[in-house]
């Protein structure tokens, strides 16, 4: 039970990041960002959409993004996410996370 | 913000968007596959596939978008309201049974807080306030206290913060030719300082005001006795208001919501204690150290209990007894908890409350259980929906929850007309209570924030206690079979019926009781009715009659006493009149006195003393006390004749050991008397006092110019006033008698504790027994219905209707007779509880037991009557088609 629990918060972690980085670059609904994530990583990475809202309302509720509906250029409505203040700062500090944890694990797998 | 948004969408209806966002989604994951080469129905399918469960992912993001636990409530309330306004008879019916219980339960919880617990409004720390009173050693009960005991007590304890002496007294107001008694305290000077209470105008009384012979004709009168006789007068300070026939300064006005501190009445005005001997007739009190008239309360330290201060106290006590073994032999302290007061009518009270709150709490549970009932009884008929919601996958968590929900609802609107019924009955108690001394009774139950937390917690316990075991019976559905089985007859219905038959069991238990506690108080109040008290209770008239307030002094009252008896026994139809200064029952105390007898040897720790009633000549023929031997007064036992006194038959025996004492002396307070009657015992002061010894003194040897007026006389009170008032106007004007009452009226005025006691348990048994019948009816009828099929059969194999009837009967009575046994064990064993309320009843009296049994049998009759009847009314052919 726990160590399910911890890992879909790694997972999750992971995915916000994703997000974060995705929007980063400018506003998008959650098509164009699950489409962004897929393509470039070279379809490696695929989101899967029943984790994708959930997450992207809760960190709406965080306040890392905010939302707003908007009309697209085919003339439909999508609701498109865009990154607040404190998602940047939030990506940051993800960013810097994730990049010691890479380095060290780099370093673990060099020696061994 | 995120936490408000979330909020929000709590109670906001829709999906916040979630659909239409799914839906741009999938429309461009089909444009995409659609770019990649495939068909347009391929392509959209493949998009909805990749989706993935579309419900999964809306409820998972809608529980991100909403706080959990506040959505549940709210989903589970809404259902809960829309289930209850589709059952009005079910909701109705729950309702009014629990608004009975609740409000039952609120109204005692107000009682016991208004009366016992925080008796006093506007004192301040209630919690660290006790009851001091005086012990007698050899004698049980309580007796006051001296005023120098008083003042050493208060100069030696270091655990008390502040003691506050008291003692209630009165005075006489004339309005128009009648005269009206109005209660008030005499008090230590520190009275309103340490209790906390500021007088709205002027000021309390200054230290030192409580010392020296009448010496600070000083008073603070009540808010309410400020608005009506003075009329709000805002310059009252420093006028005068004659009080006890002195005018006394007001020097300041109570607060409004303050009625003094003694549990039944509300004080009118307070004197300091120097004004003592001018509200005792005179005797001076205040330096004698036997004469023993102060009770009142202490307030301890923070963190004290009360058992150190009584250490410290009785310490305290044995010094003054070491140190004045004349007044102080045998004396000692006693701390009562608030609600044990024994000098107000807290003491009397307790047992009264006590019953009722056990009442109150069996009605609960019989309408706990009957509720309990009704939602087994709908539980049936909502099976299927409870079946369907299991298999599409809600938690059976969720379903009791929800069921809870419902029941928690319906317990919070009956708490509310809980509440409404309470505070209907903020008065019951001062309304049952006659009124004593012309004086009305304030016995008010309290509202206030503890009674709310206490019904709430009776709310939520009532709700799980009728609520669970139909909330767990229902969400235990076998699945399987239930889905399997069409009928009506799925797992469960056993074992729910064996839950309602135990709900009535417990029912018709409870009421059993309660009716053998309402019988046998109704047998001891009817005991009590024809109870001798050992004088005349018809034919005597009694009524007081107050020179002293009138301003007489001793010359002047004694001539106009001699005179008034002589226009009295003229009067036609009046056999006889005498004075004395109480008249048995009353609420004023006796004279009591050290007393000793030649040839007696008292215990050496022990100062025996009896109490008196100062009595003019031919008292005991008047009222119809006999006399055993020897003579009553007449008018030669005068002040210039020798000192005589008449003991009753118990003092006879205890100090002369059976001997006749007539020709015999006996001692009272240092003046020898000799003894020239035995009068028959009589009780005193109530029908239930233990007997203690009595004797009677020449009230001219013995003056006092307050008194009571008896009169032997074949005419009704209301007849006779007019002419005693007729006579007294015509020797002075000024004077007025009090409310004639018959001495009938007067001793049953005294047994106020046991005629609320029945009325309680009686009205309350009643509705105790309606609610186990609607009880008992609904098991019945819900047999019935649920075995029509097994009944249509009997008839078709050729049962009559006398065989159903028959059938249903006995099993309706078989439920009654299991609940009538077990409710005669609990009640052999309870009744003993009723004490001293019980007069010359046993507490297993059969009598009471019998009638209860009758009394329940015929009502589960009646309640089984028309399902049987129903039935008879079977139709085979149509039962057993369907």
């Amino acid at each position: 039970m726990l160590r399910r629990r911890k890992k879909t918060d790694a997972l999750q972690g992971t995915l916000d990041l994703l997000v974060l980085q995705t929007l980063s670059r400018g506003p998008h609904h959650g098509y164009g960002i699950a489409a962004d994530i897929q393509s470039i990583s070279d379809d490696i990475l695929r989101v899967e959409e029943g984790s994708l809202y959930p997450a992207l309302h809760r960190m709406e509720h965080l306040g890392w993004i905010a939302a707003e509906w908007q009309t697209t250029s085919n003339n439909r409505r999508a609701r498109v996410y865009r990154l607040t203040r404190a998602g940047q700062k939030r990506l940051d500090d993800e960013r810097a996370r994730w990049d010691q944890l890479t380095r060290a694990v780099a370093k673990v797998l060099r020696f061994a | 913000m995120g936490w408000f948004r979330r909020f929000r969408a709590t109670f906001a209806t829709g999906d916040g968007g979630f659909d239409e966002e799914r839906r741009f989604h999938i429309d461009a994951r089909t444009a995409e596959y659609v770019r990649h080469g495939m068909t347009e129905e391929d392509a959209r399918r493949e998009a909805v596939k990749r989706f993935g469960n579309a419900t999964l992912a809306r409820e998972r993001t809608r529980d991100v978008d909403v706080i959990r636990w506040i959505d549940d409530v709210r989903r589970d309330t809404g259902h809960a309201l829309r289930m209850l306004r589709r059952n009005p008879g079910f909701t109705l019916l729950a309702l009014v049974c629990l608004t009975l219980g609740i409000g039952a339960n609120v109204a005692v919880f107000s009682w016991i807080e208004g009366i016992l617990l925080r008796p006093f409004p506007l004192v301040v720390d209630q919690d660290r306030l006790f009851a001091v009173t005086g012990t007698e050693r050899g004698t049980p009960g309580h007796t006051d206290v001296s005023w120098p005991d008083w003042l050493d007590l208060r100069r030696n304890s270091t655990l008390a913060e502040a003691f506050v002496g008291e003692k209630i007294t009165g005075t006489t107001l004339s309005i128009g030719d009648r005269a009206e008694r109005a209660p008030g305290s005499i008090v230590s000077a520190n009275y309103f300082d340490a209790i906390g209470v500021r007088p709205m105008l002027g000021r309390s009384f200054a230290a030192g005001e409580d010392a020296g012979r009448n010496a600070y004709p000083v008073t603070v009168i009540s808010y309410q006795m400020w608005h009506d006789r003075f009329h709000s007068d805002p310059a009252i300070i420093g006028k005068t208001q004659v009080l006890a026939g002195l005018p006394h300064t007001i020097v300041g006005v109570a607060p409004e919501g303050f009625y003094g501190t003694f549990v039944g009445y509300a004080f009118q005005f307070w004197v300091p204690a120097s004004m003592q001997p001018q509200f005792d007739a005179g005797a001076y009190k205040l330096e004698d150290r036997g004469a023993r008239w102060i009770e009142g309360f202490v307030r301890l330290k923070r963190g004290v209990t009360i058992e150190q201060a009584q250490s410290e106290l009785s310490a305290i006590a044995a010094r003054l007894e070491a140190d004045y073994p004349e007044t102080n032999r045998g004396r000692g302290i006693r701390l009562y908890p608030l609600w044990q007061t024994p000098f107000n009518n807290a003491g009397a009270l307790v047992p009264t409350l006590g019953i009722a709150l056990v009442v109150v709490l069996a009605i609960l549970l019989i309408a706990c259980a009957n509720v309990g009932n009704l939602l087994l009884l709908r539980a049936f008929a909502r099976q299927q929906e409870m079946t369907i919601r299991l298999s599409v996958g809600a938690g059976r968590g969720r379903l009791v929850k929800q069921l809870l929900t419902e029941g928690l609802i319906l317990s919070s609107i009956a708490a509310a007309g809980g509440f409404v019924v309470a505070s209907w009955l903020r008065d019951a108690l001062a309304l049952l209570t006659p009124p004593r001394g012309g004086i009305l009774l304030r016995l008010p139950g309290e509202l206030d924030w503890r009674v709310l937390a206490l019904s709430a917690v009776v709310c939520l316990l009532s709700t799980l206690l009728f609520g669970l075991a139909p909330a767990l019976l229902t969400s235990n559905i076998d699945l399987a079979s239930a889905l399997r089985s069409q009928s009506g007859s799925v797992i469960g219905v056993r074992s729910r019926s064996w839950v309602r038959s135990t709900l009535v069991l417990v029912q018709m238990s409870l009421s059993f009781v309660l009716l053998v506690g309402a019988g046998l108080l109704i047998q001891s109040l009817q005991a009590i009715r024809h109870a001798s008290p050992g004088f005349s209770t018809d034919g005597v008239l009694t009524t007081t009659v107050d020179l002293f307030t009138a301003g007489y002094e001793a010359e002047r009252a004694k001539i106009f006493q001699d005179e008034l008896i002589d226009r009295m026994q003229a009067i036609g139809g009046v056999e006889s009149a005498a004075l004395s200064r109480m008249t048995p029952f009353s609420y004023r105390t006796y004279s009591t006195a050290p007393i000793a007898v030649d040839g007696y040897d008292a215990p050496r720790d022990q100062q025996p003393t009896a109490e008196y009633n100062e009595i003019g000549p031919g008292f005991l023929a008047t009222i119809g006390i006999p006399l055993v031997s020897g003579r009553e007064f007449t008018r030669a036992d005068n002040e210039t004749a020798p000192l005589v006194a008449v003991v009753d038959e118990m003092m006879a025996a205890q100090f002369w050991r059976g001997e006749d004492p007539v020709g015999r002396r006996v001692q009272v307070r240092n003046r020898w008397m000799q003894v020239v009657g035995v009068a028959r015992n009589a009780r005193y002061r109530n029908l239930l006092e233990t007997p203690k010894p009595f004797f009677y003194v020449p009230l001219r040897q013995n003056f006092s110019a307050t008194t009571a007026l008896q009169i032997r006389t074949a005419r009704r009170p209301a007849a006779l006033t007019p002419a005693l008032v007729r006579e007294i106007h015509a020797l002075d004007a000024n004077v007025a008698p009090s409310e004639v009452i018959t001495m009938r009226e007067q001793v049953e005025r005294t047994t106020a504790p046991q005629r609320i006691s029945v009325t309680i348990l009686v009205v309350f048994g009643s509705l105790a027994l309606v609610l186990a019948a609607i009880g008992l009816y609904g098991v019945m009828a819900a047999m019935v219905s649920q075995r029509s099929g097994e009944l249509a059969l009997r008839m078709a194999l050729g049962a009559g209707a006398a065989d159903l009837l028959r059938l249903v009967l006995s099993k309706g009575l078989a439920l009654t007779a299991g609940g009538v046994a077990i409710g005669l064990l609990t009640a052999l064993q309870g009744t003993r509880l009723l004490g001293y309320l019980l007069y010359k009843v046993e507490p297993r009296d059969p009598l009471a037991f019998a009638s209860a049994v009758v009394v329940v049998a015929l009502a589960s009759l009646v309640a089984c009557v028309v399902p049987a009847w129903r039935a008879t009314r079977t139709d085979p052919l149509r039962a057993l088609r369907a």
